[in-house]
């Protein structure tokens, strides 16, 4: 498990004092430093870093409160787990709304996030599904907020990175399903206009749809991939596959990072070539479909002491293909290379927060082993193409994205700003805007 | 389905402990001194599948309150198969030492309180001839260490007493678990560092749930402090005396 305190990408490292959160019902304590709230660690940067400050550690503020079995509303406390979630209400026929691809992030964590997951062309942002929730301040206000009441601090909540104060509880409208099993078809593509069309047709009639591209290839291979469309299975698909059982870990932080541009070359190219067919189909548990990295605890030690950044971008319909070629083909050239590069539709189901990352275009994830000046530099560069063409980077991976495009990103910062509270900040939020 | 009462239900290890029972549906009596909190999880087992959830407030030094309350855990839940004795604190051994007045106290909270309930329980467990007495004791009580005495003779005078009550209560085919936890990860224990031997309360709860379904006598949770607490006691005082922990 992660140690409280650290972001998951193990970069930057941060001092600062933590306190634990246990009672919904408690103000909040009162150090002398700034606070910012801090779930469960899995934000890549330092957005849920708050260096020579205090973490209010709200991890253990994990009870359910209500939940009903016919609606499907389910309300908890902040520090509650999807995994828990998942294990409550998968066995009574319900699901997640949205999901990001780890569930060991916490309600609150989603919330200040306003995580998104394969299924955004469909159901939006996890923020869509937040019925209500109670936001918690350090003058002890304490406000329910949804669309109705207090709309503008649930527009600055939601999205708003923990900076609003503390949720200290929200209710969610979960979503159906017949039971735990997805039905997917795997397609192999071979660039990148394959993946558009592929994405186009799909979008309508699968729920998930998502794909992980080769950044490691060059020349006529660059830009293929591997596409996967999925549905919900209905209640008893043939197939019925359990849960993967077998828990693996990364004992200890090897001395360097092992991702380097060889295993990255092998790793790529086993993993395109892994299925024999362009297609195929299959019936599988929801975990392996949705968190693939989450059977192998403690993955990100594979990136040595010195950590690993993410970079998740988004650009504008218009000008998607053109930008990811660039973008590409600028990270095949560089020979960086990314383990894991995802490539997903975003919907233009409207976020409900001031400052959403999801927006309509094409998004694409990656990480980087952190090499130093060489990895910023690159990171640089993909940041300039992604300015240019009015896109945006997600703030919950980022540990290095520069103030100017931070504030071109989210034209929505200053105004947000009023509803932070006097007594919170981030490490993430002073270096964007100081 | 299992009727389960548990005092001391705010602390970690309980609260982890109920979220278990409740998952199987189990039907809980809870009891602590902060009823806000035991509101709170009671509604949280109710969601995680409990049949149906009481709870009362008591402090547990009052001991007169003892018998009217487990007068209501009986008439309420008509028999009961799992106790867990579970509550406790963690005494500053340098205020003990100052002070007779607290040392008294914390040892009334840790042994005492613990002695006057199982005592009142026993004849209503004796009646049904059924159901597991399980209580919280600590390594600790296996040797009075100068870091924390105070805690470890209240904590070996439960261990003594539940080892005797086993004796009494076998006869009658009820049986009395001893726990044991080592380093426990709890609000109790916020502020010591924690190091390799330290374990989280789920697992505690895991391990004590899996010892009342198998009818275990004293347990050590995690195992591995079985065979630390054997060294430690046989340590000869002449090399205790010098050795510090």
């Amino acid at each position: 498990m992660s140690r409280v305190g650290e972001s998951w990408g193990r970069y930057p490292g941060a001092d600062q004092t933590v306190i634990a959160l246990t009672d919904r019902h408690a103000e909040l304590p009162a150090p002398t430093s700034s606070m910012l709230p801090y779930g469960n660690g899995r934000s890549y940067g330092d957005s849920c870093l708050n260096d020579g400050g205090a973490l209010l550690h709200t991890r253990h503020m994990d009870r359910f409160i209500r939940f009903d079995a016919q609606s499907g509303v389910l309300e908890c406390e902040a520090g509650v787990l999807f995994s828990e979630i998942l294990d409550l209400v998968v066995p009574q026929g319900w699901f997640l709304p949205v999901t990001p691809g780890t569930k060991f992030v916490t309600v609150g964590g989603a919330i200040a996030n306003d995580v998104h997951g394969k299924n955004h062309h469909k159901a939006g942002t996890f923020g869509c599904h937040v019925l209500e929730f109670e936001l918690l301040r350090s003058d002890g206000s304490r406000r329910t907020c949804s669309l109705r009441q207090h709309p503008e601090w649930f527009a600055a909540t939601i999205g708003g990175l923990g900076l609003t104060g503390v949720v200290t509880r929200a209710t969610i409208q979960l979503r159906r399903v017949a039971g735990p099993w997805m039905s997917a078809e795997v397609y192999r593509f071979h660039n990148l206009p394959e993946f558009f069309r592929l994405s186009q047709e799909s979008d309508r009639d699968y729920e998930y749809t998502v794909a992980w591209i080769d950044c490691a290839s060059r020349g006529s291979a660059l830009g293929r991939g591997i596409f996967t469309r999925a549905n919900h299975a209905p209640s008893h698909p043939d197939s019925r596959p359990n849960a993967p059982s077998r828990r693996l870990r990364v004992p200890m932080t090897p001395p360097m990072s092992l991702i380097n541009p060889l295993s990255l070359r092998a790793f790529n190219a086993l993993y395109y070539h892994r299925q024999r067919e362009s297609v195929s189909h299959v019936t599988m548990h929801y975990e392996p479909h949705f968190y693939p990295l989450d059977g192998i605890g403690d993955w990100n030690r594979i990136y040595g002491p010195r950590g690993f950044m993410q970079y998740q971008c988004v650009v504008p319909p218009g000008v998607s293909l053109d930008c990811m070629e660039t973008l590409v083909k600028t990270i095949a050239a560089s020979g960086e290379g990314s383990f894991l590069a995802v490539l997903k539709q975003f919907g233009d189901v409207a976020s409900p927060g001031m400052l959403s990352f999801p927006r309509p275009g094409t998004t694409l994830a990656l990480d980087f082993p952190n090499r130093g000046p060489a990895t910023f530099a690159l990171l640089d560069r993909l940041d300039d193409i992604v300015a240019a063409a009015g896109g945006a980077v997600y703030p919950a991976k980022d540990a290095r994205m520069p103030a100017k495009y931070f504030k071109q990103y989210f034209p929505a910062w200053e105004s947000f700003s009023h509803y932070i509270d006097p007594k919170f900040s981030s490490s993430f939020w002073r270096r964007v805007t100081e | 389905m299992q009727k389960v009462v548990i005092i001391g239900a705010t602390s970690a290890i309980a609260e982890a402990t109920a979220r278990l029972y409740a998952a199987r549906g189990a039907q809980l009596f809870l009891l602590a001194r902060n009823e806000a909190r035991l509101q709170d999880i009671a509604a949280d087992l109710r969601v995680r599948g409990s049949q149906d959830v009481s709870f009362a407030s008591l402090d547990v030094n009052d001991t007169e309150r003892h018998a009217g309350i487990i007068e209501q855990i009986w008439s309420s839940l008509g028999r009961v198969d799992v106790l867990l004795v579970a509550h406790g604190t963690l005494p500053n051994q340098a205020q003990c030492e100052a002070s007779v007045e607290v040392a008294l106290k914390e040892f009334a909270t840790n042994a005492t309180s613990t002695i006057a309930l199982l005592t009142t329980m026993a004849p209503r467990f004796e009646a049904q001839r059924a159901g597991v007495m399980g209580v919280i004791s600590s390594v600790a009580g296996d040797r009075g260490r100068q870091s924390n005495y105070l805690y470890g003779a209240a904590k070996a005078a439960v261990t003594a007493f539940t080892s005797g009550l086993r004796q009494r209560m076998a006869k009658v085919g009820v049986n009395v678990l001893t726990i044991k936890p080592g380093f426990v990860d709890t609000p109790m224990t916020r502020d010591f560092k924690k190091g390799a031997l330290w374990a989280k309360p789920d697992a505690i709860a895991k391990g004590i749930v899996r010892a009342a379904d198998r009818g275990r006598n004293v347990i050590y949770l995690p195992w591995f402090w079985l065979p630390i607490m054997l060294i430690i006691q046989h340590i000869p005082e002449f090399v205790f005396k010098r050795i510090k922990i």
